[in-house]
């Protein structure tokens, strides 16, 4: 007895220190870009590098901020996301209460259609989509960046299956009371529909916050940049400039990570619900 | 706003308004569907049977030619190459360490919490911060994988500037990257296999290994079928990474599909051959799907 209770606690200890010693190689290059933002150019380029920033200072982030505009940059992405999270509610609201709650001829042919383009992958659709905003002339604006994203079939997917869960008596008790469609969607269904909601706010933000491909496509002027590509386009410029360059991408993390802290819950939560699409 | 239905008398009102509401409904995401994947998905497969500059000249019907000049070009085949490197590179392990690194969270631990989130930190990063920082990571003069090497008195490697060691960088900065995503995945299909399994496993005596690969595994086979799946799909697409982290080099050992695509169509304009170069990645991620569901369907368990 007393053999296997040792056994247990060496186990246990061995595990602890097994699992803190790879969440700490894992976030190691996130906490080494934190300590070099602070850093000066003496304590950068250093044999063997050195963790703790000597003589800590903000100097490479007023650096980076005269070198390219940042603030700039982020009120475009911050513009960007945030119209596309409120839009996709919007629309993948609507369009989730029709597939969930109407009973129209194809429904489930057009939801399955609907689905089944989650399949094809991004790339495919890239060059047209592009052509279609140059005919529009949209290119460079922020329309380019912000329509294409307004509608999502997983978005639509996640609250339809939520709104399916929701009870309809309520609904029907509603309707007899006069109640619009559009207001018991807007005043039964969605206060009930908070969780998934803020599942699908939190996913798309984050994904539009941290979007490169597309930017880098519909984007030209300096002007129009959102971080990502700002901060990608001054890491091809300088190089080698360290304090900057880890200052420029504590700033192109810090808002999602804020995000992350504080609806960690609905990240997760999001990921689930993704693994359960049969 | 207010809904087309709203004039009709709510008594009066029965199924016959569902066909209108439903296209009110469904018309803002139909709209921008129809826009900007419908049309793009039909259109770019027309344009992969065209020559065109988008930026001057006609377009003009040739048939196969760029699915032709595609497959002729040793180039072609080398990306292919990269990619199914950095495929079978990143897929392996990086389910492995998430089914490791979830099972052991599963597990009576002090700070779980923590643990996950700090797991999780990577997935969330934007991946251009993401492979700025291993730039300078992997920067081989004062970066901290060198100095890691130089800890057990190994040579220090050019990261990035030598062919071979630039795909292995890569690809340990995908799998960092991304693990944290299938270790969710992984975490909520532990908590979906009941308790019983495992304790009525333990009375007939079966041990941790066997308890693990009777019980855990199969029943945990439909995650990972699908997180399987996924992740080979993910790793068919990476681009943004690539971009950031070696741009395709160097001697072009990184260049990968979405990359070479990326050149064709915005670099050269040349819109026709990079629609082939689309609808050949579609078939393949498409065919390796079909490959996986039909060799691996049989050995996913669905309950017992």
């Amino acid at each position: 007895m007393k053999m296997n209770a040792v056994k247990r606690l060496s186990g246990s200890i061995l595990l602890h220190v097994v699992m803190y010693g790879l969440a700490f190689i894992t976030v190691a290059p996130f906490l080494w870009m934190v300590l070099t933002s602070f850093k000066g150019l003496g304590d950068i380029m250093v044999y063997p590098p050195s963790w703790w920033p000597k003589h800590g200072s903000l100097n490479n982030y007023i650096d980076a901020l005269q070198a390219a505009p940042f603030g700039r940059y982020y009120a475009n992405s911050l513009f960007v996301a945030i119209s596309v999270t409120l839009g996709q509610m919007v629309t993948c609201s609507m369009a989730a209460y029709a597939f969930a709650r109407l009973k129209f001829r194809g429904r489930d042919a057009l939801f399955y259609v609907f689905l089944g383009t989650m399949m094809i992958p991004g790339q495919v659709t890239m060059i047209p989509s592009f052509m279609v905003l140059y005919w529009l002339g949209w290119i460079d604006t922020y329309q380019a960046l912000i329509v294409p994203g307004l509608a999502s079939a997983f978005g639509t997917f996640l609250l339809r299956q939520f709104f399916m869960t929701i009870p309809s008596e309520l609904e029907e008790a509603a309707s007899i009371d006069g109640c619009s469609r559009w207001g018991i969607l807007w005043r039964i269904i969605l206060p009930l529909a908070k969780p998934a909601l803020a599942t699908l706010a939190v996913f798309t933000f984050m994904g539009v916050f941290n979007d490169f491909l597309w930017a880098l496509i519909v984007v030209n002027s300096e002007e129009m940049r959102t971080v990502q590509l700002g901060l990608a386009i001054f890491r091809d410029r300088y190089q080698t400039d360290w304090g900057q360059l880890m200052a420029g991408s504590v700033m192109a993390t810090l808002p999602i990570l804020l995000l992350f802290f504080v609806a960690q819950k609905y990240f997760i939560q999001g990921i689930t619900l993704s693994g359960m699409k049969d | 706003m207010m809904g087309p239905e709203h004039s009709d008398r709510p008594r009066a009102r029965g199924r016959k308004g569902a066909g209108l509401a439903a296209v009110w409904f469904l018309s803002p995401t139909m709209i921008v569907f129809s826009v900007f994947v419908l049309f793009p998905v039909v259109f770019s497969f027309y344009l992969s049977f065209q020559e065109w500059n988008m930026f001057g000249g006609k377009r003009v019907f040739i048939g196969l030619t760029n699915y032709a000049a595609i497959l002729r070009s040793t180039e072609f085949w080398d990306v292919l190459k990269n990619t199914v490197v950095y495929t079978v590179g990143t897929v392996p392990l990086n389910m492995v360490l998430s089914l490791v690194i979830a099972f052991f969270l599963n597990k009576k631990l002090a700070g779980r919490k923590l643990l996950r989130t700090a797991f999780f930190t990577p997935v969330i990063m934007s991946s251009v911060a993401a492979a700025v920082i291993w730039r300078w990571v992997y920067e081989p003069n004062f970066g901290l994988a060198n100095y890691l090497l130089g800890v057990f008195h190994i040579p220090a490697v050019n990261w990035l500037n030598d062919p071979t060691a630039a795909m292995f960088a890569l690809i340990v900065m995908g799998v960092w990257k991304s693990f944290g995503f299938n270790m969710v995945l992984f975490s909520a299909g532990l908590q979906g296999i009941p308790k019983h399994y495992y304790e009525a496993a333990e009375i007939d005596g079966a041990g941790r290994w066997r308890r693990f690969w009777n019980i855990t595994i199969p029943l945990l086979s439909p995650t990972t079928f699908f997180v399987l799946v996924m992740t080979v799909i993910g790793s068919f697409q990476v681009f943004d990474t690539v971009y950031v982290l070696t741009s395709g080099g160097p001697l072009g050992s990184t260049k990968v599909l979405v990359f070479y695509l990326y050149e064709h169509a915005f670099k050269y304009f040349d819109m026709g051959y990079a629609s082939a170069v689309a609808y050949l990645l579609f078939a393949i991620v498409f065919i390796l799907t079909m490959v996986q569901t039909r060799y691996l369907r049989d050995k996913v368990h669905y309950g017992m």
